[in-house]
């Protein structure tokens, strides 16, 4: 005996086994996010108050950049509309189109890794640095104009450098949740268009705290690191199918087309749930 | 997802080539097979060792109870050995050691021995066979959730070696503990526990996936949902309950695992100070957190233990009695409520953490709630006997002790479902008791019944009726020795994970009771005298393969249902001809029939 409705849907149920099974899966899916999701409130409901410069002990805001994520919001929406166009191509029977509208689509998964990677690049060069008087900023180190990754208090202090040359950040309206006064700053360096002062010497005698925006950072950096990585890693093994596919598809297309089309259709369910996860990861993280 | 094809599509003609014969070789035949018969009986082989394993771990456990701080023996030396002086210095268990061997035990029972019995095992091998399907809607899929679970084991096992030794913080590893232990190794048994765990995890969302699919898609003609056998039902639902209890697990499980490697505070609260000074870390994380997540598999998890077991023991009652089973379709209702229930009850394993009286109250009668359900389940089993003229084979004998077991844990669960008693008894050897006697006497009896019922169709031959005849008394009679003075301990304050048994406290004159301390020997020597009396049924599961008794048909318990439908054992394919179904699934005795059963597939 033959397994049956592999390609042709059961007449009762109406689909095929691998379209119940991906809906199947994506209910655990929604149910793992949801596990996160939930963790990210508990945590955020859980921590102290405290936002800029505070952002190691408190839920800090507006230190993601958010013109990015707006554009990786819509890098990604558009992947999920030319993975539709795709399997519509081949629903039609015209695979050079479908391989066209994929390889759009493609371009967008790399391309929304590619800017996340900078964007992490972008956290692991920032830091957050505690001093004895128990003020704080975050800033970028200056070392001899390099901007280098996952220091530490240690760092400096084994290359027994006696100060650093810090860019403060200046708290923008971002920095705050609706309603929170800003604090005034006073510095006689003047602001400069991204947000940051001119560089500042800052002694390391007077640092007690200096360490990268890395997960052990605080929670929320916690939170926000694991959920767009594993975010991350579903956007690379759906590009994964979806490019196997697209590259080696043609033989099956040939031999039984159906096959080949309800495999776009399961894969494209998917890409659509990794979309609808950013979705919602993007304004959690970068605009609450 | 994308597994439904096993060959090259290059063909030409789609799947018309799947079953031309040839015969395959050793390592696609047994390793790498996708037939969900040779899955099913990989699973369970796996697990029957893992079982054996967690037995073991706890033999050595229960010796240093009885007997605290004197060598264990036979293994003694052996263990200082392989795992250094601070876990078995001079052969005596040492405190870490007790504490990594008790997490290990329930971890590998848990994830490593019972749910890959019960679901993957008889879930595999008697699932498709009974709603008439040729094998797994994805069989390659189902080859790889073995293969995870495998490796999964393989983890799991080797953490015992990394420095410090395996998982030490409980089968529930709750932080703060669990980050903490260790965290002065980089690679230490906790990261290597989470691991192992991320990989089972993913192994039985596959299976559960598979499963669900299977049931929904592959069901015969004439295979309604009301003709479905109790044991498809409560592999449906077990399904479920993998499916969508065991993500928020991964999720926690990935956080910690981030905890514990990238030092980040999800489970870690501020101000955390230790032994050492306070703990450089950012603080700000929820122990709760760790908690509601754990549990929230958890709870749901212990009917993943006990379902697939009721579904076994229905089956065999069934056709034991030789009736109907006794309201079918309210048992079936019942397993979907404890299906939807099983999900609101998680925080009744955590009245004292301070959570709030609120949130008590509303899991508290939840917890009520889901009993309603188990207790029809249970009831209507009892009922089925009733008038019936009962044959007493191993497999009945197995099915009926199952009840009174099942019974005994459950009704000994209330008081721990209230919150008022469970401040009293948490943590304490009554907890032990109480789910001891669910899963060992419970669903171990119900897996145990299922081995010897399907047995002769997987083998052609039955399993000797007075080894088991042995096995079953034996077990029957220790368990009961192990377990019910467990009760009595914990009610006398006695507490669990205690590498003492707790000689320390009560010895030291807090309350000094040598009487419950003197009921450890009474259960470590019925432990022992247990793992003796499972050597008739290792004899007998592998004598039995070349010397046991040949079955007279394919169908030699007279069971209506279609397993007993194919060929013995089922081939490749599974049905010589398509089954197609015409009636319920416990058409027994029924007035006027030529005989006392009525297969599922007779037409008229
Ligand atoms: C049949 C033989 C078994 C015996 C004699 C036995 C005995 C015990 C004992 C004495 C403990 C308590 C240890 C302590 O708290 O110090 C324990 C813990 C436990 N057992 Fe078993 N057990 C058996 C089978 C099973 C099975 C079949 C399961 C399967 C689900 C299981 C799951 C557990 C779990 C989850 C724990 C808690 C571990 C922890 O504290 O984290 N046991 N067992
Ligand atoms: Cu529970």
């Amino acid at each position: 005996m033959e397994i049956p409705y592999t390609v042709k849907p059961r007449p009762d149920t109406g689909l095929y086994n691998a379209k119940v099974g991906i809906w199947l899966f994506l209910a655990s899916e929604v149910m793992l996010f949801g596990a996160l999701f939930s963790s990210y409130i508990l945590l955020r409901v859980g921590a102290p108050d405290g936002f800029w410069p505070d952002v190691a002990t408190g839920w800090p805001h507006g230190l993601l950049n958010i013109p990015i994520g707006t554009f990786n919001t819509a890098v990604l929406i558009i992947s999920s509309v030319t993975v539709v166009m795709a399997w519509a191509a081949l629903k039609q029977g015209d695979f050079s189109k479908f391989r066209r509208f994929m390889l759009v689509t493609l371009g967008c998964a790399l391309g929304f890794l590619c800017i996340k990677t900078y964007e992490y690049n972008e956290k692991f060069t920032h830091y957050v640095i505690r001093m004895k008087d128990g003020t704080a900023v975050t800033g970028h180190l200056d070392i001899n104009g390099h901007s280098p990754r996952f220091w530490t208090l240690a760092t400096i202090t084994d290359k027994k450098m006696t100060s650093v040359k810090v860019h403060v950040d200046v708290p923008n309206q971002f920095r705050y949740p609706v309603g929170m006064k800003r604090p005034e700053v006073s510095h006689e360096a003047g602001e400069h268009g991204g947000g940051e002062h001119a560089a500042r010497e800052i002694k390391t005698a007077d640092i007690t705290f200096l360490q990268a925006f890395v997960p052990a950072t605080g929670t929320f950096f916690a939170i926000y690191f694991t959920m767009t990585f594993l975010h991350g890693l579903h956007v690379f093994g759906g590009a994964m199918v979806l490019g196997y596919f697209t590259f080696f598809g043609r033989k099956m297309y040939e031999s039984d087309p159906e096959r080949m089309t309800n495999r776009i259709e399961v894969g494209g369910l998917f890409w659509h749930f990794v979309d609808l996860v950013w979705i919602f990861l993007f304004p959690v993280m970068y605009l609450l | 997802m994308h597994t439904a094809t096993t060959h090259a599509p290059s063909h030409g003609h789609g799947h018309a080539d799947a079953h031309e014969h040839h015969e395959p070789g050793f390592w696609s035949k047994y390793v790498f097979s996708t037939d969900h018969k040779m899955i099913g009986i990989q699973y369970g082989m796996t697990a029957l060792i893992f079982l054996f394993f967690g037995f073991l771990l706890m033999l050595a456990m229960r010796q240093q109870l009885a007997y605290p701080l004197k060598p264990i023996p036979i293994v003694g030396n052996f263990l200082a050995k392989a795992l250094g002086d601070d876990m078995a210095k001079g052969g005596v268990m040492q405190a870490d050691l007790y504490n990594a061997f008790g997490a290990m035990h329930g971890t590998i029972m848990v994830f490593l021995a019972i749910v890959p019995l019960a679901f993957g095992a008889f879930g595999n091998y008697v699932t498709p066979l009974q709603i008439g399907a040729p094998d797994m809607a994805f069989p390659r899929l189902n080859m790889a959730s073995y293969h995870l679970y495998f490796w999964g084991g393989v983890v799991m096992l080797a953490s015992f070696f990394v420095p410090g030794g395996a998982a030490k913080s409980g089968w529930t590893s709750y932080s703060p503990l669990a980050t903490l232990a260790d965290r002065d190794h980089l690679v230490n048994g906790q990261t290597m526990w989470l691991i192992g765990m991320v990989l089972l995890i993913t192994s039985s969302l596959l299976g559960a996936v598979n499963f669900i699919t299977t049931i929904i898609q592959l069901r015969a003609k004439g295979m309604t949902w009301m003709r479905l056998p109790f044991f498809v039902w409560a592999q449906f639902v077990t399904g479920f309950l993998l499916l969508l209890a065991f993500p928020p697990l991964e999720a926690a499980g990935i956080m910690q695992l981030v905890d514990n490697v990238l030092k980040t505070s999800f489970f870690l609260p501020s101000g955390l100070v230790t032994s050492g000074g306070p703990v450089p870390i950012s603080g700000g994380g929820s122990p709760l957190l760790w908690q509601h997540l754990f549990w929230f598999l958890a709870h749901p998890e212990v009917y993943v233990l006990i379902l697939p077991a009721m579904g076994v023991v229905s089956e065999i009652i069934a056709n034991n009695t030789r009736k109907p089973l006794w309201g079918y379709k309210s048992m079936v209702y019942a397993v979907l409520g404890i299906g939807f229930l099983a999900f609101i009850v998680w925080a009744h394993h955590m009245y004292l953490t301070g959570m709030g009286t609120k949130i008590s109250t509303f899991f508290q009668t939840t917890t009520m709630m889901i009993s309603i359900p188990s207790v029809i389940i249970l009831t209507a089993l009892f009922i089925s006997l009733w008038g019936g003229s009962i044959r007493f084979n191993t497999p009945m004998l197995f099915a009926l002790a199952f009840l009174p077991m099942f019974g005994i844990g459950g009704l000994t669960g209330l008081p721990l479902g209230f919150n008022a008693s469970d401040i009293y008894l948490h943590d304490s050897y009554y907890v032990i008791g109480h789910f001891h006697y669910v899963v060992a006497p419970g669903t171990i009896f119900g897996l145990f019944a299922g081995v010897y019922f399907w047995y002769p169709k997987a083998t052609g031959r039955y399993m000797s009726e007075l080894l088991g005849k042995i096995h079953f008394a034996g077990s029957f009679l220790c368990m009961n020795l192990i377990f019910a003075p467990m009760f009595v301990q914990g009610l006398r304050g006695m507490s669990r994970r205690m590498y003492d048994g707790g000689a320390t406290y009560f010895g030291g004159g807090l309350g000094a009771d040598p009487g419950i301390l003197e009921l450890n020997k009474v259960i470590t020597h019925s432990a022992v005298l247990l793992g003796f009396f499972q050597l008739p049924f290792i004899f007998n599961f592998f004598w039995s393969l070349y010397a046991g008794k040949k079955v007279e048909s394919d169908n030699p318990w007279s069971a209506t249902t279609l397993d007993w439908q194919t060929p013995t054992p089922p081939p490749h394919g599974n049905f010589a001809v398509e089954p197609v179904v015409y009636r319920g699934p416990y058409e027994y005795s029924v007035p006027g029939a030529a005989k006392d059963f009525t297969p599922q597939s007779q037409p008229g």
